[in-house]
């Protein structure tokens, strides 16, 4: 994929899907309730978002969030072997998301290669989402996070890693089902961190806890849910 | 077209009148007070008092179907609000689905003028359709009490809000001052200034919990209060948008002003039960649209049934 050159018809097509389809449905359907929304507001560098994963919702919450003006530079970090498993699959999400496919599987290629597309898009000053629990869960809650996060911060250190806390898509399209039911999604942002020259597990971890935090403070104020 | 009564324009450029000058008088509290946060949330709340004035008049300076899709997408934004409120099982996701489509059935009747079916469907077929899409599922755990908060819920948000279209329903002959909007309008205007009062006579001479365990900010003293101005209101306003005697008045000032405090209660112990401050956050200073429709939920449509009942029109005809 190419990063430098904004006007290409695959761009266009996607702003066109967020500004008449997504928008409108995340915002006139469902509904967010987001807390720390100015902190979105510095990303003009590039970011590498972190969230934690429950539904395919998910990605196309955290993408509303941004303006129009942001949406084609903004890519999540998705599942090869599930998204690109047939050339029109990755077509479509290629084009009206604009994801940057990944492989799950382990690789003896140098992490420089493996990553190639992702530090380009980041030079390029674009927006990644990341999903570090690698996959959908099922229950709810948090778990454990990858390390590859904390990769590409390494190799990125001047690009704010902004992690967030999502609830609700997991009411509104949970794993194991396919019709989705409106409800109004909480959506937590945290301050930017920046990478701090730990290992990549203490990084991830820090993470982790950052996002844990958010779920701490959301339960606080949701009561039984 | 909706006919428009000079006393219903009239009221309207009185609401406006009136918006403009507290919207002046936050902002030059935000001159004098020291207190920046308070003033702050104050003026948050007028503009969302604002947003919601000027598209209800949209809404219905319009036609009777722009008023009627208006008051349905409110009715949404309730629903979606107390279903992501409440705890819903994973199973109920089908049944939410349904509660959903109720929606624009509800509101077809409503469209129609098949006033019967608009009196039946939430609280009968609903009543029967969603235990049976429940059983369909097969999740006996929580099952009552999710066919009751899930009812409860259709109950207040589509069939109680419903009833600001169901004066669309009464003839304009028997309404000549207000027209088919002046008795909403009438009590609409009541319901926001007994919630006004209470809360004004509250803050100013309260002494006496009334209903600790609940909301331990009302006070006798406030619900008393309500009630006399309310009624009071309510005698004043009468002749210019109702066709009422003031007899008649009085007695619906001081019956929505008790309905219109038991609507603000019931959400408040709803909203303690769950653990929540606010049942959302739609309008920016007020909390969510649940908040500020709770005692219309049953103030409506219990000045409907007054309405219905003195002139013997809109139950069925």
């Amino acid at each position: 994929m190419q990063f430098d050159s904004l006007l290409r018809w695959q761009n266009i097509i996607k702003f066109l899907f967020f500004l008449l389809f997504v928008k409108p449905f995340i915002f006139w359907i469902l509904g967010i309730n987001i807390r720390g929304a100015e902190k979105l507001l510095h990303t003009d560098n590039g970011a590498i978002i972190v969230a934690n994963h429950n539904s395919h919702i998910d990605t196309l919450l955290i993408m509303s969030l941004f303006p129009m003006s942001k949406i084609i530079k903004i890519h999540p970090v998705a599942a090869e072997d599930y998204f690109c498993n047939t050339k029109f699959k990755s077509f479509i999400f290629k084009t009206l998301i604009g994801i940057i496919p990944i492989k799950r599987k382990l690789s003896k290629q140098p992490k420089e290669v493996f990553f190639k597309e992702i530090n380009n898009a980041l030079k390029n000053k674009h927006i990644i989402i990341i999903y570090p629990e690698g996959t959908r869960g099922e229950d709810n809650l948090i778990h454990d996070f990858k390390t590859g996060v904390a990769h590409i911060a390494k190799m990125n250190p001047a690009v704010p890693v902004i992690p967030m806390y999502v609830n609700g898509p997991d009411k509104i399209l949970p794993k194991v089902d396919f019709l989705p039911v409106p409800f109004i999604s909480d959506i937590y942002v945290s301050a930017h961190i920046y990478y701090d020259n730990s290992s990549t597990k203490d990084f991830t971890n820090k993470i982790k806890r950052v996002v844990e935090e958010l779920y701490i403070i959301h339960k606080k104020t949701h009561g039984k849910e | 077209m909706i006919n428009i009564t000079d006393n219903v324009r009239f009221c309207i450029e009185g609401l406006y009148v009136i918006l403009f000058i507290i919207t002046c008088f936050a902002y030059a509290l935000g001159f004098i007070k020291k207190d920046k946060k308070d003033v702050a949330n104050f003026k948050t709340r007028m503009k969302s008092f604002w947003v919601i004035v000027v598209l209800f008049t949209l809404a219905f300076i319009f036609n009777k179907l722009a008023a009627i899709i208006f008051i349905m997408l409110i009715s949404y934004l309730a629903l979606k609000e107390f279903f992501s409120m409440i705890p819903t099982r994973r199973s109920d996701r089908r049944v939410l689905l349904w509660a959903y489509l109720s929606i624009p059935i509800q509101y077809y009747f409503l469209y129609t003028g098949w006033v019967a079916m608009f009196y039946l469907f939430i609280p009968l077929y609903m009543f029967l359709l969603i235990p049976l899409r429940m059983v369909m599922v097969g999740d006996n755990d929580g099952f009552l009490k999710s066919c009751g908060t899930i009812h409860w819920g259709l109950m207040a948000c589509v069939y109680a809000i419903g009833y600001f279209a169901l004066y669309f329903a009464i003839p304009e002959s028997i309404n000549p001052a207000g027209g088919s909007l002046g008795f909403l309008m009438y009590i609409l205007i009541v319901t926001i200034s007994n919630d006004f009062m209470q809360f004004v006579f509250g803050k100013s001479f309260g002494r006496h919990k009334i209903i600790p365990n609940v909301s331990p900010n009302k006070t006798v003293e406030g619900f008393v209060g309500g009630v006399v101005s309310t009624s009071i209101i309510a005698g004043c306003l009468a002749h210019f948008l109702t066709p009422f005697t003031y007899p008649q008045a009085y007695l619906v000032g001081v019956v929505i002003a008790i309905a219109g405090f038991f609507g603000d209660v019931t959400m408040s112990a709803i909203k303690r039960d769950i653990g929540v401050k606010d049942t959302g956050s739609l309008l920016p200073g007020h909390g969510g649209i649940l908040d500020r429709l709770d005692s219309m939920i049953f103030t409506v449509p219990l000045f409907f049934h007054y309405v219905a009942y003195i002139y013997n029109v809109g139950i069925l005809d």
